[in-house]
């Protein structure tokens, strides 16, 4: 399968996300900058992290501007499947294609640390090949990935399973101290209401192999690429 | 030529790290009587347009496609008539 891998000004994941899943997994990926206005050909597009503009007025409230964002809407219009990764996912509620919004973290620190992921369900394409009975470890590094939305959104989220990923401690057990940022109820990642558009603060091309520390991020990509083998994409 | 000022504010619903920072800041200097900060943003926009409410009704468009996030931010402005910028 391909993945498109968009490229702002300012993005710097990039690279590592190529790496995974060129290198690592061995499908085929582009890099596709900003400017271009057509994703067609890819079977999944990845909106790496970084500091697209600088992150200047709001993180990701510029990029929703480029070209490229057109094309997104339609991609993911299209059933295309979607992950924003990181500044990927601030972009992708600032387009309205997720809601919400990532705010400053609560306690003001940059954060780069191993987090735990509860995996809330695994009948999605970005989940299926994760295991329900422990916790992925995967690594943020972010300022601005404390999730918030108005209560009747959050119902909404919970009331449709929409939250994909939770912070938890490495049983499982979702408590306050594994939250790194102060998101609502623990959310590191959520999809949009069809399901084909996941936004997560947590890197998974940054945990990608035994000698980075874990490679539990590979499961997302994997189930990514079980699911386009299956057709569950268009 | 209009000038905007535009100030950008978390609505009140919204908890504000950096203000209740702020505030203990401000209180470890010694000032006791501070109740409460939030912080927000003020941005100075300068439009061209034939009358005030055409600059208003683009102004108000720019804070909502833009400068404020409707699901955690409001806007005003304020608006005045303004000279266009030397060598501008």
């Amino acid at each position: 399968m391909r993945f498109g891998i968009v490229v702002f000004p300012g993005t710097w994941s990039d690279t590592d996300c190529y790496y995974q899943v060129k290198d690592i997994l061995g499908q085929d990926a582009d890099y596709v900058w900003h400017r271009e206005e057509s994703l067609a050909g890819y079977d999944c597009v990845i909106l790496p992290g970084g500091f697209s503009y600088g992150d200047y007025l709001r993180a990701g409230a510029i990029a929703r501007f480029s070209p490229v964002m057109a094309a997104l809407n339609k991609f993911a219009g299209g059933g295309g499947l979607v992950i924003g990764i990181c500044n990927g996912f601030q972009v992708l509620c600032e387009a309205g294609l997720l809601p919400g919004v990532l705010m400053r973290n609560q306690h003001l620190e940059y954060r780069c640390q191993w987090t735990n992921l509860r995996t809330e369900r695994t009948d999605t394409p970005f989940s299926r090949r994760c295991p329900p009975e422990r916790p992925l470890l995967v690594p943020v590094s972010h300022g601005e990935g404390n999730y918030y939305a108005a209560p009747d959104t959050l119902a909404r989220l919970e009331g449709e399973g929409r939250v994909l990923f939770r912070y938890c401690e490495p049983d499982g057990t979702v408590t306050a101290a594994a939250n790194p940022n102060g998101s609502s109820h623990n959310i590191a990642g959520i999809v949009n209401e069809a399901g084909n558009v996941l936004g997560m603060m947590p890197h998974p091309e940054r945990s990608c192999e035994p000698l980075l520390g874990s490679a539990d991020g590979n499961l997302i990509f994997e189930s990514v690429i079980d699911a386009v083998a299956v057709g569950g994409r268009n | 030529m209009y000038l905007a000022k535009v100030y950008v504010t978390l609505k009140p619903t919204v908890n504000d790290p950096q203000g209740i920072t702020v505030l203990g800041g401000l209180k470890s200097l010694g000032f006791d009587s501070v109740e409460e900060v939030r912080v927000g943003k003020y941005l100075e926009v300068r439009i061209a347009a034939p009358e005030r409410s055409q600059a208003e009704a683009k102004v108000t468009e720019m804070c909502r496609e833009l400068l404020a996030n409707p699901v955690i931010e409001e806007f005003r402005f304020e608006l005045e008539e303004a000279s266009p910028r030397p060598g501008g």
